[in-house]
């Protein structure tokens, strides 16, 4: 069966439209500001350490809040086909979206918030003059209003994916792999996957988020500092990892489109979705290599994980996009292209990812740049690629349009630009420039200013796409 | 040297997943038989599990052999102990000159926020590094092999000041 022929409603619903369009907007402003950022190391602009601190604090938190709304935007419409979700539950995951990026931008660019997004116990309460207790609580308060709206959001897909399936076993396929009949569908399959190991990490984000608050107004409620990590990162590691996750639904709904082929669930589909719940939960070990005092076996088993959990899926997705276009007379547009661009970004970011989850190179690896070179490729060539070429294929009433001199040149531009500059990332990891520095020493200064030309490369190609789709969202052209 | 594997390892990898983008992409405008190139998917998959299983499980278990953390390293035989802790934004070290060719123990903990102790060599590469978290004592060896002047870099984003977060080692022949 065709997978157009599953779908009940025609186009995106109110609610997706609006997701789509805040998604695109923001991503622009914090790719501006990672252009300043790497513009001050490259000592091209004057911006003080303080001010470059929060915009590394809202840079980090705002991308992951939006590749999460624009995640959210694109399994909430492609998933609204297959089961009954209510409208009022993405509102409201908006609305406290909206009432936290309030407190948590109030919290950096007025009370000077500046521990960077992970908010690292106990910095957030030891901000030396720079920020207070209030802007620290405005911060976490506002991350906590975030997590709370997505909580009700995951739990109303929740609600209505066992409604419609009857139970999360079978919504993962598991009776797919006795019988081989009556698989679910890969969007349904992700998005409980997504659903369950976002419940879980929301909660434990709430959980650390709250002791923190507390502490920072009674210290004496003091937290373990290796535990607070251990939960943060867990909800950290697990909530990014799913932006993509529900980011990815985007390939496997509408690439079918341009291909004329099914993207067919099969057995080794359901297996690896169902490991990667498992695994995404328990690979988070692998951010804490360089704390010795860890129990030995987590080192371990952060090491054996992290090749493990990120293979399965990849694989499976990356030779079945493969496959999906070879041979296929694709129609080349913009969204078709961004789409295979963001599983090649996917799967060459893994690449790095992986090998940094060695503990022998994590010890020499470890918060230098080849961290966020690594997870720029898979975050803004892989997940930022997949939601712009949603947001596209939107704007175009879902269906294919035709590729212009200025779509081709923005794909490339961007291509180009985002991948040349994750790489300058992981050429300076390689070179020991350290991460979350405001200033760098002259000898690694030109790693920035070269990185810089692509970030503006990025802005702009990425500018111009988001301009024009959302034009076509807001004012839809009518067919001739 | 990790350094540079991790380098060349990514480079090489990530420009054949480039040309299999290109070569599929390339080959994307005509019609073929969408059974057989499903079945032909199929088979790519499983060379490409395979293939990628049989690459990682030596180095998996090779790089498990050799772990950093001291209290499985060898014996006290010999040991300089160094205390290490972190403040906002310093270091106080219980000594900074310290012997060649001797195992040095780092013991790293801090007084207010989480930093990251590495050691950067002469060429200010990384050489090792660890944590330094408060209410904890992260054990580091490291034997240094050439004389001369190292330094301690935090990494770990600890505050405003953290870029300023550098000290010094000087390493003498004995």
């Amino acid at each position: 069966m065709n997978v157009l022929n599953r779908i009940k409603s025609p186009l995106a619903s109110a609610e997706v439209k609006v997701y789509a369009a805040i998604s695109g907007v923001v991503v622009l402003l914090m790719m501006v500001f990672g252009l300043v950022m790497r513009m001050t190391q490259g000592q091209m602009l004057p911006i003080e350490p303080g001010l470059f601190y929060q915009l590394m604090t809202a840079h980090g938190i705002g991308m992951v809040a939006i590749a999460g709304l624009g995640g959210s935007a694109v399994m909430w419409h492609f998933l609204g086909k297959y089961v009954n979700l209510r409208a009022g539950f993405a509102w409201a995951n908006l609305a406290f979206f909206l009432a936290g990026v309030v407190l948590v931008l109030g919290g950096i660019f007025v009370g000077g918030f500046a521990a960077a997004w992970t908010f690292l116990y106990p910095l957030p309460a030891n901000g030396m003059g720079m920020w207070g207790r209030h802007a620290a609580a405005a911060y976490m308060g506002g991350v906590l209003l975030v997590g709370v709206g997505m909580l009700l959001f995951y739990l109303e897909a929740a609600r209505a994916i066992i409604q419609q399936y009857g139970s999360f076993a079978k919504s993962l396929g598991w009776h797919f792999l006795k019988s081989g009949q009556d698989a679910p569908p890969a969007t349904v399959i992700a998005s409980s996957v997504v659903t369950i190991i976002n419940i879980l990490a929301i909660l434990v984000g709430a959980v650390i988020l709250s002791m923190m608050l507390i502490n920072l107004y009674v210290p004496e409620i003091a937290i373990h500092p290796l535990l607070a990590k251990n939960l943060i990162f867990l909800f950290g590691h697990v909530f990014i990892n799913s932006t993509i996750y529900m980011a990815v639904i985007a390939v496997y709904e509408i690439l079918p489109q341009y291909t004329g082929r099914t993207w067919k669930v099969y057995k080794p589909f359901v297996w690896a979705w169902s490991a990667t719940c498992l695994m995404v939960l328990t690979v988070y070990p692998h951010h804490l290599l360089m704390d010795f005092a860890q129990p030995l076996w987590m080192h371990i088993m952060g090491q054996i994980i992290s090749y493990t959990s990120s293979l399965p899926v990849l694989a499976l997705t990356l030779t079945a996009t493969l496959g999906m276009i070879y041979r296929s007379n694709i129609k080349w547009d913009l969204t078709s292209a961004l789409l295979v661009l963001s599983i090649f970004g996917w799967s060459a970011g893994v690449i790095p990812a992986v090998i940094d989850g060695t503990i022998a190179v994590n010890q020499v690896m470890h918060n230098t740049l080849w961290v966020p070179g690594h997870f720029h490729l898979y975050l803004l060539l892989g997940c930022m690629a997949m939601i712009l070429a949603f947001i596209n294929w939107l704007s175009n009433q879902e269906k294919a349009q035709g590729f212009s001199a200025l779509d081709k040149a923005m794909l490339w531009t961007f291509a180009i630009s985002a991948f040349t500059y994750a790489l300058i990332f992981l050429m300076s990891g390689q070179a020991s420039v350290p991460r979350r520095m405001a200033v760098h020493l002259p000898q690694w200064v030109w790693y920035s200013q070269a990185a810089s030309l692509f970030a503006a490369g990025v802005v702009l190609s990425s500018m111009v796409i988001v301009v024009r789709a959302l034009a076509g969202i807001i004012k839809p052209v009518k067919p001739a | 040297m990790y350094q540079q594997v991790a380098w060349i390892v990514s480079v090489v990898l990530i420009a054949l997943l480039a040309i299999a983008f290109i070569y599929v992409a390339a080959h994307s405008s005509k019609n073929g038989d969408s059974a057989k190139v499903a079945a032909a998917t199929g088979r790519w998959r499983n060379r490409l599990l395979l293939g990628v299983t049989l690459l990682c499980l030596p180095v998996v278990a090779y790089t498990l052999t050799t772990l950093p953390y001291a209290r499985h390293a060898i014996s006290n035989m010999g040991v300089v102990e160094v205390q290490a802790k972190g403040y906002q934004w310093y270091w106080v070290l219980s000594q900074t000159e310290l012997p060649v060719g001797r195992p040095i123990e780092f013991q790293v903990t801090s007084a207010d926020v989480n930093h990251g102790f590495a050691i950067y060599g002469p060429d200010m590469k990384i050489l090792t590094q660890t944590q330094g978290m408060p209410g904890v004592t992260n054990v580091l060896r490291y034997t240094f092999e050439q004389p001369g002047t190292y330094k301690i870099l935090c990494l770990e984003y600890c505050g405003v000041g953290h870029h300023t977060m550098m000290s010094e080692l000087h390493v003498v022949a004995q």
